[in-house]
């Protein structure tokens, strides 16, 4: 195990699932509910400084228990290196802590999460729809059992090559 | 937002507690919203952003994203990592190169691809050239959208040249889709490397000339310096990169920090700003143009001959020529294509640096030809994230000034 997943391991027992060093990449799965704690741990301790927000993430996987996958991948300037911090929801409950008040930016991102993959964020100041229209209501398009084509809505719309007489 | 019951004649109220402001009434105030695009000009594509005014300064501003949302992350699910390539040129239209150069890093880190070294430099080499498109491009809309027209003129004259530079080398202008997984798609000709030649020495005073257009411009000067300022610690926490990230005084870049290609052979500087203002940013852009020549040269001096494919008949596609000649060739490029490799299971995320920022990929692999699940990391998209934060209290007209600063492309941003 690496030394910065061992690190998160001493801070928070039993808070880390799993870890995966794949390709020179460190995922690090912890529980939701430590989600938020590990988060700002990372952030704020001085060794560490995981100041830099990459990209927040999610993936369906619909046959798990567990279904929906939250992925936050950030980076320290200090240290020039990148954790993945991910978590696991069900479906019944999905909804994760906003890590809003911990990097600015995983505002929009996680609006981008909610709008696409469906996950509510706990906390979050303003958690509406961003691509999608605001009165969009067939789901959430990255879903797996989300056809590619839609569910119809698009064709309920005139286009200027369908005979209009 | 206050309200009142007489809308059409109260303008004046007095206030209980002075009766003497009896005789000095005070002015009824609300705040203003005004709709900004979707069709606007200067918002660069379909942007519509809400802003609450007060008097003319901004106080509030909500963007509203996805006019041109194509789903690109779902349809990268349908099909395989060879035929998502034309897709990424779609992304950001205005550099394409670097979409392609960004997902191919990916995919190679995915599949553990190592390119062979011709293939790096030409990577490198076409990679500035788009770099240097894109800034020339963002500084003559930039100049355009706060009133200094000619510098357009000059900026589009010489991205003109690489341009046609580009339709030589793949056939097309803007939707290149030159790079592929493990490589490139065809090699330099003799003719383009003696017109790139020729542009390297003909570029670097072009870029004085841009620079003397806009460095004692007082138009320029007062709608840029001082505005749309973001401390270094705020940019971070938005996750901002490249030059937006740059100008507020932090040293990141990928290319230096995170080495790829060819970069780590070539000398170059990383310009950094201190003032975190719209003028710093613009600074560092002109520097990068010439921070761009210098490795283009050093790379066309460094280059040498060799194959410019990986040579990895499950992932990479043969030659063009041997697929219209040999059956195994067609065999094996009709079952790249229609079938894909065979990629591990796992996931890797992959930042390149794009003249815009961190562009990112992340793949998530459960084997087979196709990702489960890919998600771009688009800089522009959480550029916008800030704008809220580094519009306030500016003036209306700065509205304009802030969406250039990020070299917004809403390919990009909707996705």
């Amino acid at each position: 195990m690496s030394q910065l997943a061992q690190r998160i391991e001493d801070t928070f027992p039993g808070a880390c699932t799993k870890v995966v060093e794949w390709r020179g990449d460190l995922a690090v799965t912890v529980k939701p509910e430590t989600l938020h704690d590990v988060a700002k741990f990372l952030r704020d301790d001085p060794a560490l400084r995981f100041d830099y927000i990459v990209h927040v993430s999610s993936v369906d996987w619909p046959d798990d228990e567990d279904r929906f996958e939250v992925v936050y991948e950030v980076y320290s300037i200090r240290t020039r290196q990148r954790i993945r911090l991910k978590t696991r929801v069900p479906e019944s409950d999905c909804i994760v802590d906003s890590l809003t008040d911990v990097w600015k930016g995983a505002d929009f991102m996680e609006r981008e999460v909610y709008d696409m993959m469906g996950i509510r964020f706990r906390n979050h100041p303003d958690l509406r729809r961003i691509l999608m229209p605001d009165e969009y209501d067939e789901g959430y398009p990255l879903r797996k059992d989300f056809p590619l084509r839609g569910k119809g809505w698009r064709d309920t719309f005139e286009f200027l090559d369908e005979p209009t007489r | 937002m206050a309200q009142f019951e007489d809308q059409s004649t109260t303008v004046y109220k007095i206030d209980p507690e002075h009766p003497e402001s009896e005789t000095l009434p005070t002015l009824r105030t609300e705040e203003l919203l005004l709709n900004m695009g979707p069709q606007h000009p200067s918002t660069h594509g379909v942007l519509k952003v809400i802003l609450e005014l007060e008097g003319e300064r901004l106080v509030k501003s909500t963007p509203v994203m996805g006019f041109l949302h194509r789903g690109v992350e779902k349809l990268a699910e349908e099909g395989t990592y060879h035929q998502f390539i034309p897709h990424t040129d779609r992304l950001d239209y205005v550099c394409a190169m670097y979409n392609n150069f960004a997902y191919c890093r990916a995919v190679e880190k995915l599949m553990n691809i190592t390119v062979p070294d011709r293939a790096e430099y030409l990577r490198t080499i076409v990679a500035e050239i788009q770099r240097i498109i894109g800034h020339q491009f963002w500084l003559g809309t930039q100049a355009l959208d706060i009133g200094a027209m000619t510098v357009f003129f000059y900026c589009f004259r010489d991205r003109e040249i690489l341009l046609d530079w580009f339709d030589e080398l793949c056939g097309a202008r803007l939707t290149t889709s030159w790079y592929r997984i493990g490589g490139v798609e065809r090699d330099f000709t003799p003719s383009l490397f003696a017109k790139l030649k020729q542009f390297l020495d003909y570029f670097p005073p072009k870029i004085d000339e841009y620079v003397i257009f806009l460095e004692k411009n007082r138009i320029w000067l007062a709608r840029t310096k001082g505005v749309a300022v973001i401390s270094a610690e705020d940019a971070l926490s938005f996750g901002l990169s490249g030059p937006t990230l740059r100008g507020s005084g932090v040293d990141f870049d990928l290319r230096k920090y995170e080495p790829y290609s060819a970069y780590p052979k070539c000398e170059f500087s990383v310009p950094v700003g201190k003032n975190g203002d719209t003028y710093d940013r613009y600074w560092i852009r002109v520097q990068e143009l010439y921070e761009s020549v210098k490795i283009i040269r050093q790379c066309l001096e460094q280059i040498q001959d060799g194959p410019i494919m990986a040579d990895v008949p499950s992932v990479t596609l043969p030659p063009k020529e041997r697929v219209f000649t040999n059956l195994e060739s067609m065999i094996q490029q009709f079952k790249l294509f229609s079938q894909g490799f065979n990629a591990p299971p796992g996931e890797i995320y992959c930042g390149t640096e794009a003249h815009k920022g961190e562009l990112g990929f992340y793949i998530v692999s459960t084997g087979g030809g196709k990702p489960y699940r890919l998600k771009i990391r688009a800089p522009s998209f959480i550029h916008m994230g800030a704008f809220d934060h580094m519009s306030k209290g500016y003036m209306i007209s700065d509205a304009v000034t802030i969406f250039g600063t990020y070299d917004i492309v809403m390919g990009e941003c909707d996705r």
